[in-house]
């Protein structure tokens, strides 16, 4: 029987919630690196019991943990960082020259087809790629060396890359948005990108419609439609049909296109999810009400998914990385609030309820479906 | 032999209980000490010190016999009681967080 395993990340340690294909009952183990903050935990597509994350403290810097076995035990990796060449400058909140400094790692992705392969988003914002398990790490300084580099600027979180998704249909294709420079898109495995911005619109920037600046905050993929993206921006869904070369706002009647979080259904490429928030000074949702909103039509028509949701005096906010979904049938949706809670859905939306009510703040949601 | 006590995250990263005892070639300087610290517990590279420029952590200090030699060259001699081993090299997190 199919089981699944649900990888959060924390601001104080990762947890492993286990059930079977009902996902009715679930067993949770952790903190793991308790008193840590954990801004991502994923699993190898290829071995599932291999699993990368992501440990790091303002007293003791980055670390890198690995699982062989499904997350029971762990390993220290490799934690050292270094940009490739001089680092040079981006530009500081205020428009200044900032020299690069590595502060942490926001994101894992392990490769589709290689356990060992993994690559790592960083702030400030740059691209590294591992070969041999986690242990080493080489700056794809390609991406950092585009010559909009100096131009980058920080969000309110950090200049972080904080998306990477690896194209199933081209190997050398890769995504990747950084907050707030943009996306970028590399066509040939990371060795050059292009910055993949147009039809982005953002008012907060000098040049509302600018080729770099764009506070994207999340970018999804369904793996059968590679070349159909879609975006939650600072402001705006949006979604591209041509692999990022231009987009489209989808935003249609959601209460705010605000948000963090956005995913696509496991076996519908039209059906997709976001979880609106007020605001970019008011991080919860409106009203008091936690609403998962879905469209089933690629964007644009959006319903409201409220059952097992908290419908009044909500006040929690869901992070970029913190929504994902299973492939079982029907397809399973997660997501994590900073309230420390975990929501699962075993209808695609319509239902919701608690695996986890009382964690820390949850920083990130991955999802495995096991055999 | 050295006697050296870490924070109990960096224990709990590298599975040490108790102190951490260490024999250095040499004479005993933060450095040395550092270096054989982190020879024998590679996970803690960079959680003590910059990979490159080797400069301390900003949150962490180091203190021995009540003192903070946190300023001092990462050349200079450790005091003779540490080098003795009546006292421990305590590698310290700073208060901080509310």
């Amino acid at each position: 029987m199919s089981k699944v395993r649900v990888l959060v990340g924390t601001r104080k340690g990762a947890f492993v919630l286990t059930s079977d294909a009902k996902r009715d009952k679930w067993e949770v183990s952790g903190p793991h690196f308790a008193g840590w903050e954990i801004y991502h935990v994923k699993g190898s597509p290829v071995d599932p019991n291999r699993i990368y994350a992501s440990q790091s403290s303002g007293w003791f810097g980055q670390v890198i943990q690995r699982s062989n076995d499904g997350g029971k035990t762990w390993e220290a990796m490799g934690n050292k960082f270094a940009y490739d060449g001089v680092p040079g400058t981006h530009q500081w909140y205020d428009g200044t020259p900032h020299p690069w400094e590595f502060k942490r790692v926001w994101h894992l992705e392990p490769s589709l087809t290689d356990p060992d392969a993994v690559y790592a988003g960083i702030e400030d914002a740059a691209l590294f790629q591992s070969s041999d398990g986690g242990r080493n790490w080489q700056e794809l300084s390609g991406l950092r060396g585009h010559g909009s580099g100096p131009h980058w600027q920080p969000g309110a979180g950090g200049m972080c890359l904080h998306t990477i998704i690896l194209d199933p249909s081209d190997a050398k294709r890769i995504y990747i948005a950084i907050s707030s420079a943009g996306a970028f898109r590399s066509d040939d495995a990371g060795k050059t990108w292009k910055p993949i911005n147009q039809g982005l619109r953002s008012e907060h920037i000098p040049d509302p419609t600018a080729e770099v600046g764009h506070c994207v905050h999340h970018i999804a993929m369904h793996p059968s439609k590679p070349d159909v993206l879609f975006m939650q921006k600072h402001w705006d869904v949006m979604r591209s049909d041509n692999a990022g070369d231009s987009w489209q706002e989808v935003s249609g009647n959601l209460p705010t296109d605000f948000g963090f979080a956005i995913d696509v259904h496991a076996h519908e490429p039209e059906t997709i999810y976001v979880v609106p928030i007020k605001s970019d000074s008011e991080h919860y949702p409106l009203e008091g009400k936690l609403r998962v909103y879905r469209s089933r039509t690629g964007g644009n028509e959006w319903e409201p998914l409220t059952k097992g949701l908290p419908q009044n005096d909500c006040y929690v906010n869901v992070l970029r990385d913190a929504m994902a979904v299973d492939s079982l049938d029907s397809c399973g949706v997660y997501f994590g609030t900073t309230g420390g809670q975990v929501y699962a859905s075993s209808d695609a939306g319509d239902s919701w309820a608690p695996i986890v009510r009382d964690l820390p703040a949850v920083l990130s949601v991955e999802v495995q479906t096991l055999p | 032999m050295i006697r050296v006590l870490l924070p109990a995250h960096l224990r709990t990263l590298a599975h040490i209980e108790g102190e951490v005892q260490l024999d250095v070639d040499g004479t005993a300087t933060l450095r040395s000490v550092l270096d054989a610290l982190e020879a024998r517990y590679p996970m803690l590279c960079g959680t003590i010190r910059d990979h490159d420029t080797q400069q301390r952590r900003a949150f962490l200090r180091f203190f021995a016999c009540e003192e903070d030699l946190s300023h001092e060259s990462p050349d200079a001699p450790l005091p003779e009681a540490v080098v003795k081993a009546a006292e421990p090299l305590i590698v310290l997190g700073a208060v901080a967080g509310g």
